[in-house]
């Protein structure tokens, strides 16, 4: 990305060893290189919800827009709607977008606008300091479930694909290139894009080794195939024991 | 004559709006002032559902218990309204085909609509073709209004109202007025028309009535003004789309009732924070909760004037007519984005759904003034502190400036911030703009006086009790006054309004007295309050009563 600075002077108050950082040094990277081959920068906005996640708004210099919890999707929509030209990232945690503002997700993914929505996905809450999310597996402990949840999770890219999201992806914050990679892509999708991100909360939920055995590299798979894309998007259901594909499941190209 | 009234009814699904709309028309190009109210239930077919239709040579938009013209389509019309007839000059209309009365004019719609082959819905134009011969109304304005404002069949239903127009006769003369005839628009198209005045560029709404006229008005014009017209997935994207149109550089509106704005609230809080413009059309309705959502009711003035978490100041308005309602949403736009903050307009179903003869050469001169630019030198500032606390704004794609919104506390560049002078620095910025708009208010009739401006007994009200109030007021000799901005108060103006005044009675259509109540915090004393709130609004009739009962 050359010597672009992307930071702000704002102190990172994130743990050290966060999956945050992952996810901020690859948008930068991305972002860089985007702006590197042309890109005007000024038409670069990134929106935030709250939570952890969320400060990445305070830590990157773009125009940001930092919203409320659960509030990221619909303001990604209508700044794109209001100004096509501009590209659009929404930065948004499980328990923001994937609980509190699910409904939103839904129906972006189904009205198909040109927005980038990259979750991190910690499967916890980080700021509120430990509370199961809509992606914690069956029987998590938490702060506000001490007997453990009786509820499955959600399977985020299941749900997406349901809604007509037309790419879809999963990367992980040990991996800075894939993710790169997959943000890079998925930016340059026209379309709607959910890039779920398994990002580790070393302090409330440490799945580093749990992922580290789990986790490999989608191979061999066509992403324009919709019945491929959704059987490898079930082979996880973020809750029982299985390997974890990363990679971009589904995209369509509106063809 | 100068005053006449039309009641017409039937079931829920029959057309009856359409009709009155209509015969409002024809009444328009006599050039009369028209005013039309609106009853329907919550339900789509097979209520009972009514319309009256009144004209005038004054300016009105207050509906009279009494009338003079009874159009019946079923049997429950003649059952529910038969005493309202004033007797003497008065006349039933009825469908004979279905309905049975003693007295009246038989027309048998039912009938003629079969024998041209016409649907059941035309009945209505057969009964208005009959009204206009009953009340002396030539048949070439008849069939103008038809041609103009009945594209579908036109030339079927023309048949049918001629049919209707040959079987009735002539009962009264309405004379021809010497006015200009106006046209007849809606609060709710008058609301449209306001924004787009303002600058509209995005309208996003939710329907829920008795908002859902300004969506519908504004989506039909979409291509026309180039507007974004948006139905998303509920309330709270409703307002969070609007605030991301807004930081962007668009001006949005967003259009709701109670229930939809309780929703609203976080992101109108967020607007206040992050210093967002935007403007609210609030359409109350008698609540608590789903309440009457068809009926009428002034039941948000405490909402919306503490709508949202935390300290933050806000614009809050209440039109009471259709001129203001235009005036108000033009102003209420251009004032949310000079000061950059969240404006609420307070509006309900008799000022959204009333029909009214609308002149827009009264409803007074509008500034549309470009917003505090920044000026492209040094670093950009999204919250850069002023003497105003006004920061020039930039927007996503202007070179050089990177615009960073937080609804977090934020330093100037938007960066968050626990600070405490930071916080405390940050907040006074922000409610400066008050003293500034609260100065320019002074521009601005934000509160007016009608009626005998030398009587000691004042007739407060606010909202869409205008018409009903200043014209008892008038009749009645009180002094009446009506306040249209409740945020930032303008004190000043309305204490000099009630200069000389002794005794103020305050009427609202809610059960609490919520602007008698909001004056108390001004040491303002109502001495009566006349309260409604069973969804109907005040007649003529009604009101003249209950303030002959205290005045007297």
């Amino acid at each position: 990305m050359g010597n672009m600075n992307l930071a702000t002077n704002a102190k990172n108050t994130w743990c050290p060893g966060c999956g945050n950082f992952a996810i901020l040094n690859s948008i930068k990277a991305v972002l860089g290189e985007l702006i590197e081959e042309g890109f005007p920068r000024e038409k670069i906005v990134i929106v935030s919800g709250i939570g952890c996640h969320a400060k990445i708004a305070d830590y990157l210099n773009v125009n940001s827009f930092y919203s409320l919890h659960g509030r990221v999707v619909p303001v990604c929509e209508a700044i794109k709607l209001a100004n096509p030209e501009l590209k659009v990232i929404g930065f948004a945690g499980d328990g923001d977008t994937y609980g509190e503002g699910l409904e939103h997700l839904i129906f972006a993914a189904k009205r198909d606008i040109d927005i980038n929505i990259i979750i991190h996905n910690n499967r916890v809450y980080g700021l509120t300091t430990g509370q199961y999310t809509p992606t914690s597996p069956l029987g998590f402990k938490g702060r506000s479930t001490p007997f453990g949840t009786t509820e499955s999770p959600i399977n985020p890219l299941e749900l997406m694909m349901a809604s007509h999201a037309s790419f879809i992806a999963r990367g992980y914050s040990h991996g800075i290139e894939l993710l790169k990679k997959i943000f890079k892509e998925g930016i340059q999708h026209k379309g709607f894009s959910l890039m779920d991100v398994l990002q580790v909360c070393v302090t409330f939920y440490n799945m580093y080794d749990y992922y580290n055995s789990r986790v490999y590299e989608l191979k061999d798979h066509d992403s324009k195939d919709y019945d491929m894309a959704l059987k490898k998007i079930r082979e996880w259901d973020y809750n029982y024991d299985s390997k974890i594909s990363l990679g971009v499941f589904y995209k369509n190209d509106h063809i | 004559m100068d005053n006449l009234s039309i009641l017409i009814a039937g079931r829920a699904g029959d057309g009856i709006d359409k009709s009155s709309l209509i015969i409002g028309r024809i009444l328009g190009q006599l050039g009369y002032n028209i005013y039309i109210y609106r009853d329907y239930p919550s339900i789509i077919r097979g209520g009972h559902t009514f319309s009256i239709i009144r004209c005038s040579v004054d300016k009105i938009a207050a509906h009279s218990d009494k009338v003079d013209v009874l159009i019946a389509l079923n049997q429950d019309s003649i059952d529910f309204h038969k005493s309202r007839l004033t007797g003497g000059k008065s006349l039933i209309i009825y469908d004979s085909t279905s309905v049975k009365s003693d007295t009246g004019m038989a027309i048998p719609a039912g009938g003629i609509i079969k024998e041209a082959k016409a649907l059941d819905l035309m009945r209505n134009s057969c009964m208005i073709g009959a009204m206009c011969r009953a009340i002396g109304i030539e048949k070439d304005i008849l069939e103008n209004v038809f041609r103009k404002d009945v594209p579908k069949e036109t030339e079927l239903n023309l048949k049918v109202a001629f049919r209707g127009f040959e079987e009735a006769k002539e009962f009264i003369k309405i004379e021809k007025s010497k006015q200009k005839s106006l046209p007849i628009i809606t609060g709710s198209e008058a609301i449209g028309m306001g924004l787009i005045k303002g600058g509209l560029s995005a309208y996003i709404s939710y329907p829920m009535t008795p908002s859902s006229g300004i969506l519908h008005f504004l989506a039909g014009l979409q291509e026309e003004y180039a507007l974004k017209v948006i139905h998303p997935e509920n309330e709270i994207a409703v307002m969070l789309m609007a605030l991301g149109f807004s930081y962007a550089g668009k001006k949005a509106a967003v259009g709701t009732s109670g229930g939809g704005f309780c929703l609203m609230t976080e992101g109108l809080s967020f607007s206040g924070m992050a210093e967002l413009p935007i403007v609210v059309l609030l359409g109350q309705r008698p609540g608590p909760s789903t309440g009457l959502p068809t009926y009428t009711g002034q039941t948000e003035l405490n909402f919306a004037l503490s709508a949202g978490h935390g300290d933050f100041i806000r614009f809050v308005a209440a039109p009471g007519d259709t001129e203001e309602a235009y005036y108000w949403s033009a102003v209420s736009m251009n004032l949310a984005w000079k000061y950059q903050l969240p404006a609420i307009i307070l509006c309900d179903k008799t000022l959204n759904e009333g029909a009214c003869s609308f002149d827009v050469d009264s409803a007074g001169e509008i500034k549309v003034e470009a917003p505090l630019l920044w000026d492209k030198k040094g670093e950009y500032k999204r919250y850069q502190d002023t003497k105003t606390g006004i920061s020039p704004l930039a927007f996503p794609s202007d070179e050089n400036a990177i615009v960073k919104v937080n609804s977090y506390e934020h330093d100037e560049s938007g960066i968050t911030t626990e600070d405490t002078d930071l916080t405390v620095k940050m907040q006074d910025k922000r409610c400066r703009k008050a003293e500034y708009l609260l100065e320019e208010l002074e521009q601005y009739e934000t509160v007016k006086v009608y009626g005998d401006k030398n009587s000691s007994t004042a007739l407060l009200f606010w909202g869409s009790n205008k018409g009903v109030c200043v014209e008892v007021g008038a009749r009645l000799g009180l002094k009446v006054i009506q306040p249209i901005v409740f945020s930032p108060f303008p004190l000043k103006q309305f204490k000099e309004a009630f200069k000389g005044v002794k005794k103020i009675i305050c009427v609202e259509n809610n059960t609490f007295g919520q602007l008698a109540d909001f004056l108390k915090r001004y040491g303002i004393n109502v001495d009566h309050r006349i309260l409604k709130y069973d969804g109907r609004p005040f007649s003529l009739d009604e009101l003249e009563q209950k303030l002959k009962k205290i005045i007297t």
